[in-house]
């Protein structure tokens, strides 16, 4: 069975339907992209599997269990990550604050306990301890102390999606990524993430407008276009369909 | 960069100074306090130093930390006051009794409030605290038992010094601690985005309603030490104005810092007094000062700034010698 099932998904807004009847599914281990023009819902597929929006219609499965009408911190417990379009880190706060909020789901103080501990406890030296250590592997450990948005915005990038890791998530879900990088960047990032799939062993959806980024990055792709796919298969399917061409450059071009 | 070092490092020494110096003192108090040698005026402000203390630590866990505006502590405070005196009086509880007892009653309005107003942001969640806090108003006023309009008089002399000391120690020490936690971590995230927050697995209302009872309890308890020591509370007391006067503290401190919030509590509570002297100008004074202090620094006194990182910073330079390195990427 694969790892997130996606069965008839419609989200309507008012009398807008965002997503429209939406199938999908992704095994365990793939790299996904979702692509398609502007509005065509990709960013609510997003919400609707994180619990941030409830579905209208559909069922959501992930692991074997069912996610329809979950809040987002109970998705997160599931195993599901993601990032965001427009970043969201906490920015006043440190690097190493942002990262050790994903250590939160394994913290085992009660609030009981920890309103009358002592102020230096051993599980809190761990969680530094482990963070630094986290921090590390994305090579940000010498901003550890430094406030999250004093970074430059690729740091910023590659913040996120270790605060994202840091929560030990089966499915990774990344929402424009590349979203503001220069070429430079984008090839690191890109390198990036296929580093932490195979460190992580983690399945990963994107959703990306970069198509050099996407073509070279996927291994299967999903084109959305007003709320509904048009086109499933491997980036070299993808780039020779006549409907996606379509979407993207308009009917002339086909 | 050798320039930005010494500055931080001059800084930290500097606060290591000032507190070593604001302890001297406390102890200087304590014992001419304990040898009785204190006279009643100086006392009588001491004790309310300290139950400002107790309430602007306590609002700073709901403002500051988890980022919730709420404008109603004098509500909690009248709540945890009345509650403790009212068993005073009728039941002839021991202290420490009605203390639990009043903290748990402000306890209780804190989950009956929350949990139906943390659904709102910023100046909507505001103004339903304001309400809050003038509901529990009117409600004193038209009870009988609380002797309504004219005040509730008779209240046993409780409150010592050395208690309210005690007992603003403990709120410091527990808000502290919670804050230093994971749970105090989530309810940063909360502050900062509550959005990205629950997808870090973080259950915001829950940890908004925590934060909002916990400093909730903690208000009933400013509200039982001074109900204890006036032996006369009145609606009055816990007016709109008097929330409003926690709060200054608690943003003149730095929305935030605790060390900020226990400073300005008791700037703010000693300046009014010591303005007497100006008589008339007195109110106008202290309203300049918050004027020219707002302009010139808006994140508080301390900003988020806690004395335990100076601290740190000063004990991990010696340890390994190599935050002068880190100090190079540094911005603050």
């Amino acid at each position: 069975m694969a790892l997130l099932e996606i069965k008839g998904l419609t989200k309507a807004f008012g009398g807008l339907l965002a997503v429209s009847n939406v199938d999908m599914a992704i095994e365990t281990g793939e790299l996904v992209g979702l692509i398609g023009p502007n509005g065509a819902g990709k960013t609510t597929i997003f919400n609707l599997v994180t619990g941030v929006f409830e579905p209208t219609r559909g069922e959501i499965t992930f692991d074997g269990c069912r996610l329809n009408g979950l809040k987002p911190y109970q998705v997160t417990k599931h195993g599901i990550a993601r990032t965001f379009q427009n970043i969201r880190l906490f920015q006043n706060l440190p690097v190493i604050e942002n990262v050790k909020i994903g250590y939160h789901l394994n913290a085992k103080s009660s609030l009981w306990a920890s309103m009358v501990r002592f102020p230096i406890l051993r599980e809190e030296r761990e969680i530094t301890q482990k963070a630094r250590e986290f921090l590390s592997i994305f090579e940000l450990d010498y901003r550890a102390d430094e406030l999250a948005k004093n970074l430059p915005y690729g740091e910023q990038r590659r913040l996120e999606i270790a605060r994202a890791l840091a929560a030990r998530p089966k499915l990774l879900l990344l929402d424009e990524p590349a979203a503001g990088m220069n070429p430079q960047e984008t090839q690191e990032l890109l390198n990036l993430i296929r580093w932490v799939r195979d460190q992580f062993s983690l399945t990963i959806l994107l959703i990306e407008h970069d198509m050099s980024l996407v073509m070279q990055l996927c291994e299967r792709i999903y084109v959305l276009d007003y709320g509904v796919t048009i086109a499933e298969g491997p980036p070299a399917e993808i780039k020779r369909n006549p409907k996606v061409i379509e979407a993207y450059l308009g009917e002339e071009a086909v | 960069m050798a320039t930005q070092f010494g500055w931080k490092k001059i800084r930290d020494y500097l606060s290591l100074i000032v507190t070593a110096l604001f302890l001297l003192g406390l102890a200087y108090i304590n014992v001419i306090s304990g040898l009785g040698l204190i006279d009643r005026y100086y006392n009588g402000i001491l004790i309310l130093v300290m139950v400002n203390v107790i309430l602007a630590v306590s609002l700073n866990l709901i403002n500051g930390i988890t980022g919730q505006f709420s404008i109603g502590h004098a509500g909690f405070m009248a709540v945890g006051a009345y509650v403790s005196a009212l068993l005073s009086i009728h039941l002839r509880w021991p202290f420490a009794a009605v203390l639990v007892a009043g903290m748990a009653a402000a306890a209780v309005m804190g989950v009956v409030v929350g949990i139906p107003t943390l659904r709102l942001k910023g100046d909507y969640l505001a103004i339903a605290t304001l309400g809050f806090g003038e509901i529990i108003r009117v409600v004193i006023v038209n009870l009988d038992i609380t002797g309504g309009p004219r005040g509730l008089p008779g209240i046993p002399p409780k409150t010592g010094f050395f208690v309210a000391e005690a007992l603003a120690a403990l709120t410091i020490l527990v808000i502290s601690n919670l804050i230093n936690s994971a749970h105090g971590r989530a309810m940063l995230a909360v502050r900062e985005d509550e959005v990205a927050a629950e997808t870090m697995g973080v259950n915001a209302t829950r940890y908004k309603v925590t934060a909002f009872v916990v400093g909730a309890a903690f208000a009933g308890l400013a509200g039982g030490l001074y109900a204890h020591y006036m032996m006369f509370i009145d609606p009055k007391s816990f007016s709109f104005f008097k929330s409003v006067e926690v709060l200054v503290m608690v943003v003149l401190g730095g929305l935030g810092s605790v060390t900020g919030s226990i400073l300005s509590a008791a700037v703010l509570t000693y300046l009014p007094e010591m303005l007497r002297q100006f008589a008339m100008l007195r109110m106008v004074i202290y309203s300049m000062l918050l004027i020219v202090m707002m302009l010139v620094r808006p994140q508080g006194l301390l900003g988020t700034w806690e004395v335990s990182q100076a601290f740190r910073d000063l004990w991990r330079r010696r340890e390994t010698g190599e935050a002068g390195r880190r100090d190079v990427h540094g911005i603050a």
